[in-house]
C-alpha cells in the first residue's frame, strides 16, 4: 500500500483549512472501510488523509423542533440503534441495519455512508482506465455488467451502493455541506449528480467542501416508512436493488407517497411516475404492478441486467403493500 | 464482561500476574517517552491540525499497555499480527469481508484489516489470545471445542470475537439475534450450524456461571 499522511483535525475551520491547502492530493475518511480498501487496491492514492475520527462534535444524533439532526460521524451501529429513530423513521432504522455487517457498522458512518465511492469491479479494479477514474471508456457496456445500471447510466454505469441514501431522499431530509465560504442546507436529492455531469464523482462536493450534517423532517401524521432490499445472498451484501417508501396514509390509500430506488442507477433512482399512479387509489398488486410495468419502460438494460427490471416491479409491490 | 472480570480475579495465577506486571512496566516507560515528547510540543492551535507521517500511540492489547510507533498506512491487524505477535487473529482476505480479522475494540467488535492502527489510541484492544484466564477457556472457546465449531478452524478466532462481543451485551440471544451477530463472519468450511449450537452452549454455560 502506498503511504500517506495523516491528519487528525479537532475542529470543522481545521477540516476547511487542510481541504483548501491544494498541492497535494487530499482525501477525507470517516469510519474509513471504503477508504482504506480504495487506497489497499490502488483505487485512491492520497498524500494526505485528512481522518474526522478525531472530530468530537461530528457524532450525534439530536430530536429538535425541526426534526432530527444527525452528525457525519455516527456510526451506523449508533444510528439503528437509536429509540428516536427507530419509532419516527422506520424505514431509516431498517436502512441503516441492512448495511453491512455488524463489524462495518461499528466503524463506518453515516457521512461515509453517504459519500462511498461505487462498487463497480471496473472501477474497484486499478487495472480498468475506465471513464471515472479519467479513461475514456465504460467497460462494462461490453463486458460484464450484471450489477450495473438499467437507469441514468449513459456514459459510466455504475449504481450508487449507499442504503442510507434512498431512505434519506424519501424522507425528504437535506445536507448540511461545510465550504470555505460558510455552510449550504440542499435537499439530499439536489446532492447526488449523475455521470453526465461529472464522471468523475458522485456528488457535488468540490474537493474543498465536506459533509457535516444530515436533517430530516418531522414525521407527518400518519406517516410510514419502509426500507427493502433485494440481494444475492441472504447474508451481507450490497443491493441489487433497493426501494425506499416514505407514505402518508389516509383512510385504505395514501395522500402522498415517495418511491426511491437503489441499485439500479448511479444516483438514488426517484420514481415519480409511480407515486403518482399509486396516490389515492386503492392499493393492489395488480394496480401497482401495472403502473410500474409503465414507469420501467424507462428503463434501459444491458445485456446481462435485465432482472434488475423484474426485482424493481416484485419489489415495488412488497414495499408498497408492507406500508398500506 | 463485568461477570467474566470477577472470575479474573479469582483465578489469578502467578504466571498472569507477572505477565501483567512486565506488560505494565514496558508500558510505563513507553507511555513516559510518549508524554515528554507531548510536552515537548509546542501547544496545539487552532490554525493547524496534526499531521503525521508517523506517529506513537498508547493502548491497551489483552489487558497490557503497549506503545509503539505505526504509520498512517499500517492497519490494527498487521500491527497486532506482525509487531505484537498476536498471530491469533487471522488476515484472510485483508478487505473486510471475511472477518477472520474480528477484534474487540472497547468491546466492539470491528475488522482490524480495515482499521487504521494509528487511531487506536488510548483504546482497548481484546483479540483471541485474550479470552483465556491462565490454563483457563474462556466458555465461548471451551463450548466451539466441545460443539466442534470448527472444521479448519481458521475463521474460528474471528466467530469466537463476535461470539463473546455477542454474549458480553446479551447473555441470552435468540437464534435469529446470534446469526446477526455472527452475520460478518465467513466460514468456508461451512459449519455454521455447529458454530451456532456452539454459542447456544456458551450462553447457557455463561448464565449458570
Amino acid at each position: 500500500m502506498k503511504n500517506f499522511k495523516i491528519a487528525e483535525p479537532k475542529s470543522i475551520e481545521q477540516v476547511s483549512g487542510l481541504l483548501s491547502k491544494g498541492g497535494e492530493k487530499v482525501s477525507l475518511m470517516a469510519g474509513g472501510t471504503d477508504m482504506l480498501s480504495e487506497i489497499k487496491e490502488g483505487v485512491a492514492e492520497p498524500d494526505l488523509v485528512v481522518d474526522l475520527s478525531a472530530m468530537k462534535e461530528l457524532p450525534f444524533i439530536r430530536k429538535n423542533r425541526d426534526g432530527m439532526h444527525i452528525g457525519a460521524m455516527t456510526t451506523l451501529a449508533d444510528l439503528a440503534s437509536d429509540p428516536a429513530i427507530r419509532s419516527d423513521y422506520p424505514g431509516l432504522y431498517e436502512a441503516a441495519l441492512s448495511v453491512g455487517t455488524p463489524q462495518l457498522r461499528n466503524v463506518g458512518t453515516v457521512g461515509g455512508n453517504l459519500c462511498q465511492r461505487p462498487r463497480c469491479w471496473y472501477y474497484r479494479d486499478a487495472k480498468f482506465l475506465c471513464r471515472k477514474k479519467g479513461g475514456s471508456q465504460c467497460f462494462a457496456t461490453r463486458g460484464r455488467n450484471k450489477y450495473h445500471a438499467i437507469f441514468g447510466g449513459g456514459i459510466c454505469h455504475i449504481v450508487y451502493p449507499s442504503d442510507l441514501a434512498p431512505m434519506l431522499i424519501a424522507l425528504d431530509a437535506k445536507v448540511v455541506v461545510v465550504a470555505p465560504g460558510g455552510e449550504k442546507v440542499l435537499p439530499l436529492s439536489e446532492f447526488y449528480t449523475l455521470p453526465s455531469k461529472n464522471v468523475r464523482r458522485e456528488n457535488i462536493l468540490n474537493p474543498n467542501e465536506f459533509l457535516r450534517e444530515i436533517r430530516i423532517p418531522p414525521p407527518k401524521k400518519g406517516e410510514r416508512s419502509t426500507y427493502m432490499k433485494l440481494k444475492e445472498r441472504g447474508t451481507w451484501d450490497f443491493a441489487l436493488v433497493s426501494a425506499a417508501v416514505k407514505a402518508t396514509a389516509g383512510g385504505n390509500s395514501f395522500n402522498d407517497v415517495k418511491i426511491v430506488l437503489g441499485g439500479v442507477a448511479p444516483i438514488p433512482w426517484r420514481l415519480e411516475k409511480v407515486e403518482q399512479g399509486v396516490m389515492k387509489k386503492k392499493l393492489s398488486e395488480s394496480m401497482i404492478k401495472e403502473t410500474a410495468g409503465a414507469a420501467l419502460q424507462e428503463a434501459r438494460p444491458m445485456e446481462e441486467n435485465r432482472y434488475k427490471v423484474a426485482l424493481v416491479e416484485a419489489l415495488l409491490v412488497r414495499s408498497l403493500l408492507s406500508i398500506a | 464482561m463485568e461477570k467474566t472480570s470477577k472470575k479474573r480475579k479469582k483465578t489469578f495465577t502467578r504466571r498472569a500476574f507477572l505477565k501483567g506486571l512486565g506488560g505494565s512496566a514496558a508500558g510505563t516507560a513507553l507511555a513516559s517517552k510518549f508524554l515528554r515528547r507531548g510536552l515537548a510540543a509546542p501547544p496545539q492551535e487552532m490554525e493547524a491540525a496534526p499531521v503525521h507521517s508517523q506517529k506513537t500511540v498508547t493502548f491497551s492489547v489483552n489487558g497490557r499497555t503497549v506503545s509503539l510507533e505505526v504509520e498512517p498506512r499500517e492497519t490494527l491487524l498487521d500491527v497486532l499480527r506482525q509487531k505484537l505477535n498476536l498471530t491469533g487473529t487471522k488476515k484472510t482476505c485483508d478487505r473486510g469481508e471475511c472477518g477472520s480479522c474480528t477484534v474487540l475494540l472497547d468491546g466492539q467488535p470491528v475488522y482490524s484489516c480495515l482499521y487504521p492502527a494509528i487511531r487506536v489510541e488510548g483504546k482497548t484492544v481484546t483479540t483471541i489470545e485474550g479470552l483465556a484466564y491462565g490454563d483457563e477457556l474462556h466458555p465461548v472457546q471451551q463450548a466451539f471445542i466441545d460443539k466442534d465449531g470448527y472444521q479448519c478452524g481458521f475463521c474460528t478466532p474471528g466467530f469466537i470475537m463476535s461470539s463473546v462481543a455477542l454474549l458480553n451485551r446479551n447473555q441470552k440471544p435468540t437464534f435469529p439475534e446470534i446469526k446477526t451477530a455472527l452475520s460478518g463472519n465467513l466460514c468456508r468450511c461451512g459449519n455454521y450450524v455447529k458454530i451456532y449450537e456452539a454459542v447456544r452452549t456458551a450462553s447457557e454455560r455463561m448464565r449458570k456461571a
